[in-house]
């Protein structure tokens, strides 16, 4: 049987079926591994969903296209490290629906941008860049001072739940949460009690500068200030991570 | 020629092209000052002005929808439309699910930059829409997928000519593609908010198999169908070579669905997945260059059209941005390259060496020769689509121009060390640096603009006189008849 192209040519169908079948390809090879092989995220301790309020903070980061111009994804260069910090992992992003490592740094990487500066230094510097960084092109976000919505932060966290992230919505997922992260953690991951901790978590770390309202300034810090916080290094040495790359 | 016995009008359904056509341009005005405003932001960062809607990060997405789903759509839409009825000799397959699909898609893009503004997004690049558009979208990709086979069986010859492969192929990846990437979990039935199913480093992985086949498929391959029916038509002689097509056209579909993981080097994704992603794409360079050679060469032996005819001036220069934005992209897929390149502006001068260089010239180019055939009349101004493509191509230079010192500038910058081993630049430092050529990448876009605007109202002004001589002849024959 000699084949011509022009069988294909002259038939639709096969000409799908073809096409459909060297399209498919690339993309099965390359992302369904990813699920599988155990070492693509790393086993490391410390990483756990985000809480509430670093939850609502999320949101606000991406309806506001933070990501476009941010990264949350340090490459494993010397000048990297000198300037964010340690490399990302896999690991840390592991409960980012979707995840955010970003394809442009018009502004620096995000990654481990927590606890570097002061709450009130991001207060100021969302509401006015330039009042703090006086050549920063970014834009001034004057609208955060506006009360935070949280009256569904169930359903996100739900929503999460559905996609696989561990908030607990009984004793038994509670409990699990409880070995897994410990019970101050586990407190937090808690579905039912969502809206109570996220206010509660805002009034402690009062991050807007004012306990009395809570606003979305104080979720979206709360994110950026726990961003790369979550695993001590110190209790790593360099060649474990480097087995899972 | 106007009113002949029967025009395409009967024969073929128009109509349907007709609005698809003027509303590409009317998103492609809208989707590039959209640009041209956020590229400004970046230069003059007040311009952002405290306004929540139309702050950079929220503008950008709607810049980047509009020019690709908006204008690029619907350029693919009338284009594959027209070629699919030419081609095969027969009428578009319903009219009313046809225009069903312009209404949607139209409806889509709209929503989409709305949303946007309104601060609802995926935030996963180019697939910005939230679910119930991603689920329109669906609907509207069906039917159009739908349209587009039943055409085809309708055809009156034994062969699909090789444009209709490329469009196939194009509406099949993006139907995978768009699927696959937007599989999402609304936090409610009434809630426009949603979450990626998947997280981390694998919605990372399906993420830029998605966007880099956004632009493999949804930006290369929809208009090389679009090269092969207007650039033999207007050079008036057969494709360079049909085995280069087959050969061509079966190794760009299979391996642009690799090549993706490359916007992920050095990041936390396996090496294994982003060798693979650069090796792949190091051999794309074939398969993309044998696209281009087949197009130019197509104009072998009549190459002095290219003194007399403004039309396949914007379609030669097109493939030639094209050969030049396909040899570019493996090269800052190498991983050397590439943490050099990646997360600055050199990105971004690259997919605007191709957006506005390939995607767009090839369209104008593809536009020129199809709206008058649509209207039944001649093109209202030659001289003014000179205009529109030296403005373009001067347009385009500058903005590519600026964005490789941006890229690489800052990408050396940020990696200068001084004698003690220390950063030598802050980052700040670095986007200081960056002013200058945000200011010429501005004005490049700006040159561009202008050339649509000038494109705009040829096209009007085409449109009009194919009107009056409707009348005219109306008016002509009115009087044969009071006379008879």
């Amino acid at each position: 049987m000699k084949f011509k192209h022009e069988s294909i040519e002259i038939n639709a169908g096969l000409m799908i079926a073809l096409t459909m079948v060297v399209i498919s390809i690339g993309g099965l090879v390359e992302i369904v591994p990813l699920y599988y092989i155990k070492d693509t995220v790393e086993q490391v301790d410390g990483v756990r969903p985000y809480t509430p309020l670093e939850l609502r903070g999320r949101d606000i980061y991406q309806r506001e296209g933070c990501y476009l111009c941010h990264s949350q994804m340090i490459r494993p260069f010397r000048d990297e490290m000198l300037r964010y910090g340690h490399y990302s992992l896999a690991a840390e992003s592991q409960y980012d629906h979707p995840f955010q490592w970003g394809s442009k740094r018009t502004g620096p990487d995000l990654a481990r941008v927590g606890n570097k500066y002061s709450n009130e230094w991001h207060v100021a510097h969302l509401v006015d860049p330039r009042a703090v960084v006086p050549e920063s092109i970014m834009p001034s976000y004057p609208w955060l001072m506006e009360p935070l919505q949280y009256a569904d932060v169930a359903d996100r966290m739900r929503a999460l739940k559905f996609a696989g992230v561990p908030y607990s919505e009984n004793q038994q997922e509670y409990d699990a949460n409880v070995t897994k992260f410990g019970k101050d953690v586990a407190d937090t991951l808690n579905v039912l009690g969502a809206e109570k901790n996220l206010v509660q978590q805002a009034q402690t770390g009062n991050y807007d500068g004012d306990r009395s309202r809570l606003t979305e300034m104080d979720a979206l810090v709360a994110y950026l200030q726990m961003l790369g916080t979550l695993v001590d290094f110190s209790k790593y040495d360099e060649g474990y991570f480097a087995e899972f790359r | 020629m106007a009113q002949g016995a029967v025009t395409g009008t009967e024969q073929y359904n128009y109509e349907v092209i007709r609005k698809f056509a003027v509303m590409a341009l009317v998103w492609g005005l809208l989707g590039m000052s959209a640009g041209l405003y956020a590229a400004l932001e970046l230069a003059y960062p007040l311009l952002n002005m405290g306004i929540a809607e139309i702050s950079f990060g929220r503008l950008r997405p709607v810049h980047t929808t509009l020019v690709i789903f908006g204008f690029g759509g619907s350029a693919l839409f009338a284009t594959s439309y027209y070629v699919v009825q030419r081609t095969s000799q027969a009428r578009l397959y319903s009219d009313a699910l046809a225009t069903f699909t312009f209404w949607g898609w139209q409806a889509a893009v709209a929503l989409g930059a709305i949303s946007y503004m309104l601060g609802y997004t995926q935030a996963k690049e180019y697939a910005e829409f939230e679910w119930p558009i991603d689920l329109l979208i669906t609907v509207v990709w069906v039917a159009y997928f739908w349209v587009f086979v039943q055409t085809l069986k309708r055809r009156s010859q034994p062969h699909i000519y090789v444009a209709n492969w490329f469009y196939l192929a194009f509406i099949l990846a993006t139907a995978i593609l768009h699927i696959f990437n937007n599989i999402s979990v609304p936090i409610g039935m009434f809630s426009l908010k949603s979450y990626s199913m998947y997280s981390g480093v694998q919605d990372a992985m399906t993420q830029w198999w998605y966007g880099h086949n956004a632009v493999g498929f949804f930006l290369t391959a929809a208009f090389l169908g679009m090269m092969y029916y207007f650039v033999p038509k207007q050079a008036g002689r057969p494709v360079y070579s049909y085995r280069l097509s087959i050969i061509h056209f079966w190794a760009l579909a299979f391996l642009y669905m690799w090549v993706g993981a490359h916007h992920l080097h050095w990041t936390a994704l396996p090496d294994w997945t982003s060798t693979l992603a650069a090796t792949f794409s190091i051999m794309l360079l074939l398969p993309s260059w044998g696209g281009m050679i087949n197009g130019i060469m197509t104009l072998s032996g009549a190459w002095n059209k290219l003194r007399t005819d403004p039309i396949m001036l914007f379609l030669i220069t097109a493939l030639s941005f094209y050969g030049m934005s396909t040899f570019e992209g493996p090269l800052m897929s190498l991983k050397s390259v590439n943490a050099l390149s990646h997360y600055t502006d050199w990105t971004i001068g690259h997919v605007h060496s191709g957006a506005l260089g390939w995607v767009a010239m090839v369209s104008f180019g593809s536009f020129y020769h199809m709206i008058p055939r649509l209207y039944d009349t001649k093109i209202y101004s030659l001289k003014l689509i000179y205009v529109h493509f030296y403005l373009a191509t001067i347009g385009i230079v500058l903005y590519i121009a600026a964005m490789w010192v941006a890229g690489i500038g800052q990408g050396l910058l940020l990696r200068a060390f001084d004698d003690f081993g220390s950063l030598a630049y802050t980052f700040i430092e670095t986007v200081s640096f960056l002013h200058k050529p945000y200011v010429v990448r501005a004005l490049g876009g700006g040159f561009f603009l202008a050339g649509v605007l000038v494109m705009a109202y040829n096209i009007a002004m085409t449109i009009l006189q194919s009107k009056q001589e409707a009348t005219a002849i109306e008016a002509k024959l009115a009087a044969k008849l009071a006379r008879a």
